[in-house]
């Protein structure tokens, strides 16, 4: 019972502090220098259009009342119209957000699968040349920029040999039935390939390094001990015994690496010409496009209040300790 | 005199104590290849005029008065080459040290001032105050960092002043939680009870009493931070949010992408200063490393 209790206590904090990033939005778009209008209206509209938006986030009538109209329009899945596109904002994150999300999650489970592996590796080499040079390096490749990281693997995989092509998604002119066909194509693949590395580079770090201090507390542990008196060997002990208890911890790691991914992906999809949020994101702001922004970055902001609220309560469900804290 | 020579000796005595208190990790190799770094850069910072053979926006000429452009390293004694706008390459890395370690600095220090200041009075006041700094500070952990630069990008003039801005006011979360928890351990202790029974005011308590023993752990997260204020600077200007007239490393990358420079196969170009990058953030983390070992021994790893 605590623990639904507590779940829900968490619950409702988060969504305050949604409610907080949302309101936060509103008053910086609306304070902004110039025409307050100009969040959502966009000179070039026909009159017609202008009228229409205009009634529709009440832009005539009082701040305060501009903003329950702006909540009760967002609960609607309302954003306005993006003034680049001339198509409603919500429509274009959401042809945007698979992309976004296909790149974030196959450069994390690359990065957890090797960052975890080469964690467990370098907890059982302890004090071993190869752990001494590995944790230095490991801590380097957090110190890189991830969009220079994707512009030296451009520069050499794909405009000095000429392996992968150099942006986007898809051929020039290529044509699928769905978008399913689109993501399932070996061309997509190929597309893929240098930016999910790019990502994935920088993010195997955070899985490495914790998987690896987690597995040096666990073979500390009685049971590690006991498994190694029995005289199991070593493979089984690490594999079997140590790795399985270290793992948890790491997993949930996985919710909080999302949201962080989630910024890197903006630059990196800039660098690739990914067609992601991010990269929107960067493109509506040069181009004034305030309502396309509001909603990419909303967009954004969501998927990293939700993944924190999935990563305490993976905490708090594995760990009863913290879930009262 | 002898009241000048007073105020001189306690200054000194003040500088030391503040120099001890920050606990230099000087035993361990990797923390002192990093503060050796962080010299080098300084030193490359302060003299960069000096140091750099041309200014780095100029536009240079080849003696038959063709534009010196994409010249490859060691070209017309350019060590570095130079842009295709026939800048040289190695002079705006030198100069490049200057917005990096300014921008790194003042984001770090204003990171850990904001930080060490609410995780002060929100540990040590309890109650309402800590309510509500901590509940700012979920909010600034729901904010998504890069992209919110990115969108105060759109109503400010383009200044890496704007990173400075955005780190503090949304990057203080973790240093302040992290000292809160400190100052609550902090605050139990006898000689802070001892001090409040004898007299001293709130203030007094915090500045003698418990502000001193989290210097280091501010020092820790501000060294944490100078890393990330340079990573973020890099993204803005590649993005092209940048000051456009100020030279920093993520501006020539950015001036690198947009000419082409990886399908021209100009390493030269946009390699060095993401090497510099690198090597100036993980000076940095191996800084840190040090000290996270000094003040949690047992950790020990």
């Amino acid at each position: 019972m605590s623990h639904l209790k507590a779940a829900a206590s968490r619950t409702l904090q988060l969504a305050f502090v949604l409610w907080a990033v949302v309101t936060m939005l509103f008053l910086m778009f609306r304070l902004m220098p110039g025409n307050p209008l100009a969040a959502y209206i966009d000179p070039t509209f026909t009159e017609e259009q202008q009228q229409a938006l205009m009634a529709q986030f009440g832009l005539n009538e009082p701040l305060w009342k501009q903003y329950l109209i702006y909540l009760g329009n967002l609960l609607q899945g309302e954003l306005g119209q993006s003034f680049r596109y001339r198509e409603p904002v919500a429509e274009r994150i959401m042809t945007l957000l698979p992309n976004t999300l296909i790149l974030t999650f196959s450069s994390l489970i690359i990065a957890y699968a090797f960052g975890i592996i080469a964690g467990a590796w370098l907890a059982w080499r302890r004090g071993a040349l190869v752990e001494k040079t590995a944790i230095p390096l490991v801590l380097t490749t957090r110190a890189m920029p991830e969009f220079w990281l994707g512009m030296v693997l451009l520069a050499i995989f794909s405009f000095w040999l000429g392996w992968f092509p150099a942006g986007g998604t898809r051929p020039a002119g290529a044509n699928y039935d769905s978008l399913f066909a689109l993501y399932t194509s070996s061309d997509f693949l190929t597309y893929l390939a240098l930016p999910a590395l790019t990502l994935a580079i920088y993010s195997q770090g955070l899985p490495l390094l914790l998987m690896r201090s987690n597995m040096l507390d666990v073979m500390k542990e009685d049971f590690v001990t006991m498994a190694r008196i029995k005289g199991l060997s070593n493979w089984t002990v690490v594999v079997r015994h140590a790795a399985r208890n270290a793992l948890l911890p790491v997993m949930t790691s996985f919710a909080i690496a999302v949201g962080y991914q989630l910024q890197g992906n903006v630059v990196v999809e800039t660098v690739f010409s990914w067609p992601g949020l991010g990269r929107e994101l960067v493109n509506a702001v040069s181009n004034s496009d305030y309502p396309l922004a509001q909603g990419a970055f909303l967009m954004i902001a969501v998927v990293v209040i939700l993944m924190n609220l999935i990563a305490d309560l993976l905490y708090a469900l594995l760990d009863p300790r913290v879930s009262h804290a | 005199m002898p009241e000048n020579t007073m105020v001189e000796s306690t200054r000194e005595n003040i500088v030391t104590r503040l120099f001890k208190a920050l606990r230099l990790p000087l035993n361990d190799p990797f923390a002192v290849f990093g503060l050796a770094v962080y010299a080098v850069f300084l030193l490359t910072a302060v003299f960069a005029d000096q140091i750099a053979p041309y200014d780095p926006t100029e536009i240079l000429y080849t003696p038959d008065y063709d534009l010196a452009a994409d010249l490859r390293p060691g070209e017309q004694g350019h060590v570095l080459g130079t842009t295709s706008l026939g800048r040289d390459v190695f002079s705006q890395i030198v100069h490049g040290t200057r917005s990096a370690l300014l921008i790194g600095v003042t984001a770090a220090f204003m990171v850990a001032l904001i930080g060490s200041i609410v995780g002060l009075v929100s540990g040590y006041f309890g109650g309402w105050v800590d309510a509500v700094l901590m509940r700012l500070a979920d909010i600034a952990f729901g904010i998504p960092f890069l992209p919110f630069v990115i969108v105060l990008a759109a109503f400010l003039e383009p200044s890496i002043w704007n990173v400075v801005l955005a780190m503090a006011l949304v990057l203080w979360r973790d240093t302040g939680r992290v000292i809160r928890s400190q100052v609550l351990t902090l605050r139990s202790r006898g000689y802070v009870d001892a001090a409040r029974v004898s007299g001293s005011s709130d203030f007094k308590i915090i500045l003698r009493h418990i502000a001193p023993n989290i210097l280091p752990l501010s020092f820790l997260y501000g060294s944490i931070a100078i890393g990330w204020a340079i990573l973020t600077e890099a993204s803005i200007s590649f993005l092209g949010f940048g000051d456009p007239s100020s030279i920093s490393w993520g501006y020539m990358l950015q001036d690198a992408f947009a000419s082409q420079a990886l399908a021209k196969q100009s390493y030269y170009w946009f390699v060095p200063p993401g090497l510099c990058i690198i090597l100036v953030v993980s000076a940095g983390f191996f800084i840190t490393r040090g000290y996270e070992n000094i003040l949690f021994p047992k950790l020990g790893r």
